[in-house]
């Protein structure tokens, strides 16, 4: 095996790993640290990695940091739970509120690729209405765009990515079919499936970003269902495997195992660069231009990291706003016991879906929306899940005996954006010597009875579908969104339309931190499009001169 | 394998030399299974013979077969000072959430019983862990720490995913394990793969075991 990933940068010497041979090397063009660069991007996850691509191939020049490893997974991804935490965001941060969120393995990373890496690949669209969810559905905040140019950008990702769907998706307006056929149903789905045709709603097989058909060198996914450990043949079309290697071939430069501590400005309120730790020591890269990307903790952590005299509750922070109206989605669950071998380790573990109660207003008791999803829990999340409904010893070896004979439904469900869940600083200092993120959050009366709305209804799925021992997952979250959420007011708003800071106008945010509100679908798809759009837009303002 | 199994003969690492396991999953899977020699680091002293028993609390093993190691697999977490990437604010750090835990643990049983924690029966043991799930106990060695917290936070998170991330756990469970480059392919209700276990119906138990056996 290689030498670890984590020990020293592969990004370098004017060359980067090749993802798609072993060993292999691709060149890589480098820039000084003194040499203003167009763009420095912090982080190269779905937002950061796609927006480096495109600046790139648009001819910008551009460095993008990452604070995690940039792995090769033919070689260096092991089948295994525990292992791959490597993926994960490990540092330390506190959780806070009277709901206090889990993080890490499940929504946040710390690798070249950011959480692409280890997500589980399920790429829906946002409704439309939900664009305007204020003026036309009467909650949250309107997003400053229009429904008709996401769905061009959300069809430009689907491409890029192949994305694997349905020939016609169910719900909302005609979208085309998807780029590579839909993936077999494993069992799991097929219980969902029964589950929705019992009671009278549609189901679909999920769009996913994982190759149902060979690309290139990568041959279809083989099923071996551990996907959210990360992929390690490359099927999954992650950040690290796409854009990444599309941004080195236009030119970009990325840097791993960089960790970026302070956006540095001028007292014109321009960025003028960024502070890294790379390889033991503090370096400074000029740029004309910088791009945080970093995701709903670490964004608004480093914004607030770099506040200044002239700035002094945080970069991009007149509103006050900054780190506020942190949003999460519900991913509550009910499970069941069925006669028949589900064994739903095998293959995606969403291979079905439906965005039913995302699409029908009538017959409920509160604002937005959920889709559910099959479920593949391997050994070790499914232990720690019994373990969350406080099972130990006798009744848990038990209850791990019906492994195989398990069959869950799981929620996305959208919850409320609130201006006091939200990133602060803590005392606490990471192994950088910086304050971690205190993360505050609490759910309000609409997003209980949203969930108690899908739990008696998938409770009724599954046991049309033929479960039994019924029981409820009801504590866990997933995604991040809204701590620096956009829209067309100063005063309301960290960044305008175009994700460009009101205040600071070289300074831009490009990931789901810029929700302003987060809808009931898995946000990668929606973070991938707004970037696609923000490097079309800085194309366009950077032609007539207004960067 | 164990009685207490419907999967009777079935070693997921029979398969370490077949294409279901690549060299990285076969590497990292061999260093997991060195645990047994581990040496406490973290744990240590009387730390380590509270968290012993607390182990066969958590997972009860049964005796006809080698026990994983589990106190070896939690100390050797601890030594590598692994987190999970957020902590309850109520609780602190990994390393010392443990030794505060384990010592209020053997300090709860020398209050309520007169010895330690690793002296009690199993009843006992069981017992005042029910009152740590439920925080019924108050013993200053928590120093602050809610000991429900704890419990739901640490103790069950912590040991469960160290016990189901050992292939022995695996093959009790019927899981089919590592698949990598050799995949799946049987996707639908009571079918398998060759290379997965059978699961044995009652009366079928011999033949199940049989075909286990050969499980590839």
């Amino acid at each position: 095996m290689c030498a670890d990933a984590r020990e020293r940068p592969r990004g370098a010497h004017g060359r980067a790993p090749d993802v798609f041979r072993r060993g292999g090397w691709v060149p890589m063009r480098e820039y000084d640290d003194r040499d203003a660069v167009d763009f420095a991007i912090v982080g190269t996850g779905a937002g950061g990695a796609t927006l480096a691509c495109r600046l790139a191939e648009l001819g910008f020049r551009v460095v993008a940091f990452d604070a995690g490893a940039w792995w090769r997974p033919l070689e260096e991804f092991a089948s295994d739970e525990e292992h791959q935490a490597k993926l994960y965001w490990t540092d330390d941060r506190l959780c806070d509120g009277a709901d206090p969120v889990r993080l890490g393995s499940n929504n946040s990373g710390k690798a070249v690729g950011g959480s692409t890496v280890h997500f589980a690949m399920v790429s829906l669209r946002f409704r439309p209405e939900w664009f305007k969810a204020r003026s036309q559905l009467g909650y949250g905040a309107d997003w400053p765009l229009d429904w008709r140019e996401m769905w061009r950008y959300y069809a430009r990702v689907e491409r890029a990515l192949r994305i694997a769907g349905p020939v016609r998706y169910p719900w909302g307006p005609h979208r085309g079919r998807y780029p590579y056929r839909a993936h077999e149903l494993n069992e799991a789905a097929l219980v969902l499936a029964r589950g929705a045709e019992a009671l009278g709603i549609r189901w679909t097989p999920t769009p996913l970003a994982t190759l149902s058909a060979p690309r290139g060198p990568a041959h279809p996914c083989v099923y071996r269902g551990f996907c959210v450990s990360g992929c390690a043949t490359n099927a999954k079309q992650s950040a690290l495997v796409t854009w990444i290697p599309r941004a080195l071939a236009a030119g970009a430069e990325i840097r791993d195992l960089a960790m970026v501590g302070r956006v540095a400005v001028d007292g014109a309120d321009r960025a003028t660069g960024v502070e890294y730790l790379r390889e033991g020591r503090w370096r400074f890269q000029r740029a004309r231009n910088v791009v945080v990307a970093g995701y709903a903790v670490e964004t608004p952590r480093l914004l607030l990291l770099s506040a200044t005299g002239r700035h002094p509750q945080g970069l991009a922070n007149s509103s006050g706003l900054l780190g506020r109206y942190f949003t999460v989605h519900a991913n509550q669950a009910v499970w069941g016991t069925m006669d028949d071998e589900i064994r739903s380790y095998k293959g995606p573990p969403s291979l079905a879906i439906t965005e039913h109660w995302n699409y029908a207003d009538e017959g409920k008791d509160f604002f937005g929306g959920y889709c559910y999803m099959s479920q593949g829990p391997l050994p070790v999340v499914w232990a720690v899940t019994q373990g969350g409904r406080g099972l130990w010893g006798k009744p848990l070896r038990a209850e791990m005996q019906k492994y195989n004979h398990q069959a869950g439904l799981k929620i996305v469900g959208e919850t409320l954006p609130q201006a006091d869940n939200r990133v602060t600083l803590a005392d606490t200092k990471d192994a950088y010597g910086l304050p971690v993120a205190r993360v505050t959050h609490a759910y309000c009366d609409n997003d209980r009875r949203l969930i108690a709305h899908s739990m008696d209804f998938m409770s009724r799925a599954l046991a049309a579908a033929g479960a039994r021992d019924l029981w409820r997952e009801t504590d866990d979250t997933c995604h991040m969104a809204g701590t620096a959420r956009m829209g067309d007011d100063p005063h309301c708003s960290v960044v305008d339309a175009d994700c460009r800071s009101w205040d600071i106008r070289n300074l831009w945010i490009c990931d789901g931190s810029v929700f302003p509100t987060v809808g009931g679908v898995n946000p990668s798809l929606t973070i991938q499009a707004l970037a696609l759009r923000t490097a079309d837009r800085i194309a366009a303002l950077a032609g007539r001169g207004e960067l | 394998m164990s009685a207490d199994t419907r999967y009777r003969g079935y070693d997921v690492l029979d398969k370490r030399d077949t294409p279901s396991w690549d060299a990285v999953t076969r590497a990292v899977i061999d260093e997991r299974l060195t645990a047994a020699d581990h040496l406490p680091q973290v744990a240590t002293g009387a730390a380590w013979r509270v968290l012993r028993a607390l182990c066969t609390c958590i997972v009860p093993q049964p005796a006809d077969r080698p026990a994983v190691p589990l106190a070896a697999l939690l100390d050797r977490r601890l030594a590598a000072n692994r987190g999970d990437g957020f902590r309850d604010a109520r609780l602190p750090p990994l390393r010392e959430a443990w030794r505060i835990g384990l010592d209020a643990l053997d300090a709860e049983s020398r209050h309520g019983h007169g010895r330690g924690f690793a002296d009690l029966d199993d009843e006992a043991r069981i017992d005042l862990l029910h009152r740590v799930q439920h925080g019924a106990c108050a013993d200053p060695a928590w120093r602050g720490m809610p000991p429900a917290l704890f419990f739901s936070h640490r103790v069950l998170p912590d040991l469960l995913s160290a016990y189901y991330a050992h292939p022995q756990a695996w093959s009790e469970i019927g899981f089919g394990g590592p698949a990598n480059p050799r995949g799946y392919v049987r996707m639908v209700a009571n079918r398998r793969d060759p290379w997965e276990p059978v699961e044995a119906r009652p009366g079928e138990e011999a033949r199940a075991y049989r075909e286990n056996r050969r499980v590839r």
